[in-house]
């Protein structure tokens, strides 16, 4: 029982992350139907900010709360800039191309961002400093750390922020109303450019958020983090039905519920063929699962179909 | 491919050049080259599969490197001392080439309803997949020995023939990897005249329209869905074959040779060459095969030299260029460096003038 609730807890704390992150891809996908498949590495690049960030402050004496503020203030406003320009360069000019062509500068994007992480921050695993109390509680017999509970928290916060964004605001009508129709929305008078650069801001401050829970809950940052993060979040996206908000929040913990409850009995249930080195797998499984025998995802209402 | 008589000297030079390519290499640059030249042909067998996929049916596949994989697990499995079988390399090729298309038809069956980028990303978990169950694969029942990888595999040897060794033929001595040389170049030649012989048949024909406008396709009474899927199987095939190949000629194989950068890079090949023409595809895997392996060997000198120590780490400068090359040529020149002769054919005089006289004839009609 209380393994079954563990692997709970742990399946919730990884699915808010993945959660978070597949709204940056949902967002961009509801707007310009495109996989942004760089924004894995946005999350990496978020994490690695917020490391410098917390190293420099953290020798300056700062308390930790603070410090963890401004890491992620710093993060975030990196990875503002950073959507905004990979945006600009490697997608804008490509709007009327054929489908493949933006997906082929994304992947191209990636592998640029990655291998410049590389040689700026290395090859090796970065510890990442405590700034979060990381007091364990016991509830049920299963053990949840302040750490998690507050990635959790923030998790819900910042959905719950960004659907009133999306539902109650001016942009947030824009944003709607391009992804309904972009030429309609352009006649309406909205500014289009403006609301695709703003949605890969706010996609890329989610990733920031996301990469910064990742690497306390884990206390470790690497250059090659984002890529399997991103594509399980993609995933997660996909599960919930693709350019659906609330889609990707579900598909998220979700994603995150499947896999740790699949590592945990994966053992057991093969009489131990399969251990939970197949974690990963998982992920995988279930997006082809989805897209077979539902590729408008659990909560799509739309079968995306265009071109 | 019907030339001219007056072709025939040039084709009599190029041949000669081909042959006597890796000993001009040998005496340049010395015996690595000549190596890198072999995995050049290798690349470019997998770069022309791949390019039937891409290329000609217009579908993304983001995990090709699986059917590598498996074409290369096979050969290792079947002819090494890890499940102590050496069984000889006539069957175990073929049953490579048959089972990395056994692959392709698994995964593409289920996925063929997919639009482009969902296939992409579902390629992708399915080129993953494959690499964690070769790297887990070892425990209880060791069969790929996991991320050590199987080595000690017997080298391509066919009735008392190594390719392995040292041969004299005529007094010349002609080393392993000059005999691998011409081995590959033989099935490259082979499958490039394969490629030659699809495009321009029917099923390239098809392969063709599917990839312009897949709706038009079927209503002209293409079946799509098996004209795909013979996509799959194909470049998957020739992934295969290669993947036995590359077992036999390192003699080790391990996961990491199996992963995510090195089906994009296949992809970039294809994709910088020009998308869909053979001789483009053909030079994308000459020049992304020597470029990388020129940087390696060349940004640390230049930086030693420059700035007297190596500040940047050659490998990752190499796909650092790898990146930026994908997304410049993307913007540049998106049909790629030497693209299909098909559009530029489509849009010559002769076919506006039919294109001219139907339209005159449907605005006749109208008046």
């Amino acid at each position: 029982m209380d393994i079954l609730l563990q692997q709970i807890f742990n399946g919730l704390v990884q699915g808010s992350v993945y959660a978070l992150v597949a709204l940056g891809y949902t967002m961009v996908y509801g707007i310009l139907g495109l996989i942004n498949f760089a924004h894995g590495e946005v999350v990496m690049v978020g994490a690695m900010v917020a490391l410098a960030a917390s190293q420099v402050l953290l020798s300056a004496a700062l308390p930790p709360l603070l410090v963890l503020l401004l890491a992620l203030m710093a993060a975030m406003a990196v990875c503002m800039a950073l959507g905004f320009v990979i945006e600009r360069i490697a997608y804008r000019p490509l709007r009327n191309a054929p489908r493949l062509a933006p997906l082929i500068t994304a992947i191209g994007v990636s592998i640029v961002l990655q291998n410049l992480a590389m040689i700026v921050w290395g090859r090796e695993y970065h510890a990442f400093p405590q700034l979060l109390p990381h007091d364990s509680h016991t509830l049920g017999g299963a053990v949840i750390n302040d750490v998690q509970l507050i990635i959790v928290l923030a998790a819900l916060l910042m959905m719950a922020g960004l659907m009133l964004l999306v539902h109650r605001t001016r942009l947030g009508r824009a944003m709607r109303a391009v992804a309904e129709n972009p030429s309609a929305a352009m006649l309406m008078g909205v500014d289009i450019n403006s609301v695709i650069s703003v949605t890969f801001m706010i996609g890329s401050a989610l990733a920031a958020v996301a990469g910064l829970m990742v690497s306390a809950n884990y206390g470790i940052v690497h250059y090659y983090m984002g890529f399997l993060l991103g594509l399980k979040a993609f995933t997660a996206a996909v599960l919930g039905g693709i350019g659906n908000l609330r889609g990707a929040m579900l598909g998220g913990v979700l994603l995150g519920l499947i896999e740790s409850l699949g590592a945990g009995y994966i053992g057991d249930l093969t009489g131990g063929f399969l251990g939970s080195n197949y974690q990963d797998v998982f992920a995988f499984f279930v997006l082809i699962a989805v897209l077979i025998f539902r590729p408008s995802g659990l909560l799509g209402e739309r079968v995306a179909e265009r071109a | 491919m019907r030339f001219g008589a007056k072709f025939r000297p040039v084709f009599a030079v190029l041949a000669a050049a081909l042959l006597l390519l890796p000993f001009a290499i040998d005496a340049l640059f010395g015996h690595g080259w000549v190596r890198i030249a072999d995995f050049a042909l290798l690349y470019i067998m997998l770069a022309l599969g791949l390019n039937i996929v891409v290329g000609y049916a217009g579908l993304l596949d983001l995990g090709y490197i699986a059917f590598f994989a498996v074409g290369a697990y096979n050969y290792a499995l079947l002819s090494s001392p890890q499940l102590g079988l050496h069984w000889p390399v006539w069957v175990v090729l073929p049953l490579g080439a048959l089972l990395a298309c056994v692959f392709g038809v698994l995964l593409g069956a289920p996925t063929l309803k997919l639009r482009g980028d969902y296939l992409a990303i579902v390629t992708l978990g399915f080129g993953e997949i494959i690499r964690i169950f070769m790297n887990n694969l070892n425990a209880p029942v060791n069969i790929t020995n996991g991320p050590q990888g199987i080595s000690m595999i017997d080298p391509v040897q066919t009735g008392g023939f190594s390719f392995g060794t040292a041969h004299r033929l005529f007094g010349i001595e002609i080393p392993s990897v000059h005999l691998y040389y011409y081995l590959f170049l033989a099935f490259t030649l082979l499958v490039v005249f394969v490629s030659r012989r699809l495009e321009n048949s029917r099923i390239g024909r098809a392969w063709m329209a599917i990839r312009e406008d897949e709706v038009a396709a079927e209503a002209m009474g293409i079946d799509t869905r098996n004209v795909k899927l013979l996509a799959f199987a194909i470049g998957a095939t020739f992934g295969g074959i290669s993947g036995g190949l590359f077992a036999g000629f390192q003699g080790f194989i391990s996961p990491e040779s199996f992963g995510l950068m090195e089906s994009i890079m296949i992809l970039c090949m294809v994709v910088l060459g020009g998308m869909g023409n053979i001789w483009g595809v053909v030079l994308g895997g000459v020049l992304l095969t020597l470029l990388p392996e020129a940087f390696r060997h060349g940004a640390g000198p230049v930086q030693q030299a420059l700035f007297g120590k190596s500040i940047i780490d050659p490998e990752s400068l190499r796909m650092l260029m790898f990146g930026l090359a994908l997304v410049l040529v993307m913007l540049w020149r998106p049909a790629g460096l030497w693209p299909s002769t098909q559009r530029r054919r489509e849009l010559t005089d002769e076919d506006d003038d039919v294109v001219k006289q139907e339209q005159d004839t449907v605005y006749d009609s109208n008046k």
